[in-house]
């Protein structure tokens, strides 16, 4: 098994933000880039730094809100230290999904979509890793898991609660 | 001596331990003072078999699956001395699951090195590029639209009318989409095409570029894909590197260049209009039609947007022609579908086949029925929007109409199987939730309708009113089905009514004996 990854991310910071946003801000229909970069520099999209990519685009606050509020992917806060999250679609609920879900619920102590109250772990649902022929699928961190059952979902929380 | 191993990268091999096995494969030849060369290629789609380990011999490429770390070590004494394994699965061109297929669009996928621009060209590779050069526009078309191909996300429109429709567009820029937000469940031909093969997706969008007259291309690829972004970025730089992406490409007088952009977690952003908003920088909200995007597409400019299967599929059709594309398949669909199969299956993966096989084949003949032994009971279709198929409807052919004509979609070719455990009160809920979680919100019908759906499934569940509450789905449903915008609200319907229609059964009123019971 590959060593335990654990995302590192920079503290919000003004000037790196401005930065990363200046490094994008040229491309044509930046706006997705720019969140996607902050999101990735950060660990999530800060709110201080929305008037910062309006005034950088040209649009009004309110837009750029409303870009980052319309998908799935932006954080407002920090996810917890690991992120896993359970396909929850079509194909990995006929292979068992539902009932491992719900284990997964019932060992972190959180329902998906919320972060264990230590800041571990954030369970979240997704829909549709394109795992489909080796379900049910997770991913810990970035780290895709196919096949996954009751003994390889508890390696898993277990992995993720260290 | 030395050994070529063939190991895949594919993100399916991968998330059950292709990489382990590569390093274990490395770590133990090393030790034995072997050497091996490990060539990670993609996935043949043979997925109950992955990870999947293939030698180089005189004879072809011997497979050995599924490997773990732990059988390394005897694999590789069995290789080194010639002697039968019990992973053994022989050669793999000849194992009947490929051998069965035609894959035309898959033909280089698991077979070469994805990061290699040289073994592209190698195996057929920008042979329908250049000839697509001594064509010129006009030929193209008419090759494109000779062949019969329809657009493979779903909707099945013809290529050629679109890309004829933007080629007499007359703009000061066009622009070339591909559309990667493979969202659907129970699909993942984007994906592996992406990782396995991606300099045909470049190929395709290419030739798509010198026939309507864009020199700017994006492909759109969703974020829950990074193996496939990290794929397509690597292809994209040995194109430019070289000479097929650029200025003068290919040593002609076009331009061409492109550029990955990466999705958000929006499913409704698979719907054209929508990713093209979302590659604007906006909220994915779904644009009225008309103007197609083939007049007013990205930033306002004729657009030809196009599913990865479909520009995948335009570099055989050019090398060899349009006849033999169009010689396979059935009715008004031609070619080959690159077919999935998924959820509860024994034997996953992706078979790429004509038009015209029946489902009854996909999911019992080819997929062998279900992973977990039980009967199949229901089969879903074409993603979450796709329908729910019972038993008595599997002689129905692979075919756009066919499945039209049964109240079905093929979508784009991915088939969920369920075995007799399946509740599918629950699995029409799901449906609904899943269009009220995804709904853009730009029109009602998606926006509320979907919720309302929930709550009016989740009263049958519950036992109240169970007969009056059915009548109000299917008018919930109508309503949604017409009055939609896009798609999403628009097919939302068909896994919500086929499941009444089909498994009515799971819909009755619980029997108050049942009830005191519980």
């Amino acid at each position: 098994m590959t060593a335990v990854y654990e995302p590192c991310y920079e503290p919000w910071n003004e000037t790196r933000g401005a930065e990363i946003i200046a490094e994008h801000a040229k491309q044509e229909g930046a706006t997705l880039v720019i969140l996607h970069a902050l999101q990735e520099a950060f660990g999530y999209v800060p709110e201080p730094v929305i008037p910062m990519v309006a005034q950088a685009l040209n649009l009004s606050r309110a837009e750029v809100h409303g870009v980052f509020t319309f998908y799935h992917d932006f954080r407002h806060k920090p996810a917890g230290r690991h992120v896993l999250k359970l396909c929850r679609a079509e194909a990995c609920q006929a292979a068992g999904g539902d009932a491992l879900a719900a284990r997964a619920e019932a060992k972190l102590g959180v329902s998906l979509g919320n972060t264990t109250a230590d800041d571990r772990v954030t369970l979240e649902p997704i829909y549709c890793l394109g795992l489909c022929a080796t379900a049910p699928s997770a991913m810990l961190d970035g780290r895709l898991i196919g096949r996954l059952d009751e003994k390889r979902l508890d390696a898993l929380v277990a992995e993720a609660q260290r | 001596m030395s050994m070529r191993l063939f190991v895949s990268r594919d993100a399916g091999a991968v998330a059950v331990g292709a990489d382990e096995v590569a390093l274990a494969l490395e770590a133990a030849a090393a030790k034995r003072g072997v050497t091996v060369e490990i060539i990670r290629t993609g996935s043949r789609g043979l997925y109950w078999l992955e990870p999947l380990v293939e030698v180089a011999t005189p004879q072809g490429r011997i497979a050995f699956g599924p490997v773990t770390e732990t059988d390394v070590p005897s694999l590789l004494d069995a290789l080194a001395s010639n002697t039968p394994h019990l992973l053994r699965l022989g050669a793999t061109d000849e194992l009947p699951w490929l051998k069965r297929q035609t894959r035309l669009t898959f033909a280089r996928c698991g077979v070469i090195d994805p990061r290699s621009l040289d073994d592209y060209r190698a195996h057929g590779g920008y042979k329908g590029f250049e000839r697509a050069l001594s064509l010129g526009p006009d030929a193209i078309l008419n090759e494109v639209t000779a062949s019969g191909l329809r657009g493979r996300g779903g909707a099945g429109f013809p290529t050629g009318i679109k890309w004829k429709t933007v080629a007499q567009a007359s703009a000061n820029r066009k622009f070339i989409v591909c559309n990667a937000d493979e969202g659907d469940s129970g699909t993942f031909a984007d994906r592996m095409i992406m990782e396995g093969d991606p300099f045909l997706v470049i190929e395709g969008m290419t030739t798509s570029g010198i026939t309507v007259g864009a020199t700017k291309g994006y492909i759109y690829i969703r974020s829950e894909y990074p193996h496939a972004v990290e794929a397509m970025n690597a292809a994209i730089v040995a194109a430019r590197r070289g000479g097929y992406l650029g200025d003068k490409i290919g040593g002609s007088n076009y331009s061409f260049d492109m550029e990955v952009r990466v999705g958000a977690g929006a499913y409704v952003c698979g719907e054209e209009t929508s990713l093209l908003e979302s590659l604007e920088g906006r909220r994915g909200l779904v644009r009225a039609k008309p103007p197609l995007p083939a007049h007013h597409g990205l930033f306002g400019k004729p657009t030809v947007i196009n599913n990865v299967l479909s520009f995948a599929a335009i570099p055989f059709i050019l090398a060899e022609g349009a006849k033999a594309y169009a010689d396979f398949g059935m009715g008004r669909s031609r070619g080959t579908m690159p077919i999935q199969l998924a959820g509860n299956i024994r034997h996953g993966g992706l078979f790429e086949t004509a038009f015209g096989v029946t489902l009854g084949e996909l999911v019992d003949d080819i997929g062998g029925g279900t992973f977990t032994g039980r009967p199949v009971r229901a089969v879903q279709v074409g993603g979450p929007l796709g329908a729910y198929f019972p038993r008595a409807l599997f002689d129905t052919p692979f075919d756009y109409e066919a499945f039209a004509a049964r109240d079905g979609l093929i979508g784009h070719g991915g088939i969920v199987v369920f075995d007799d455990s399946v509740d599918m009160r629950k699995q029409a809920r799901f449906a609904m939730a899943f269009c009220a979680i995804e709904s853009c919100g730009k029109c009602t019908p998606c926006r509320i309708g979907s919720t309302r759906g929930v709550e009016t499934i989740e009263k049958i569940i519950n036992g109240e009113r169970v007969s009056e509450n059915l009548a109000l789905v299917e008018d919930l449903c109508n309503t949604m089905k017409f009055g939609s915008l896009c798609a999403l609200g628009g097919f939302t319907p068909y896994p919500v009514l086929s499941a009444l229609k089909h498994f009515r059964e799971d819909f009755a009123p619980v029997p108050t004996t049942l009830q005191a019971a519980e």
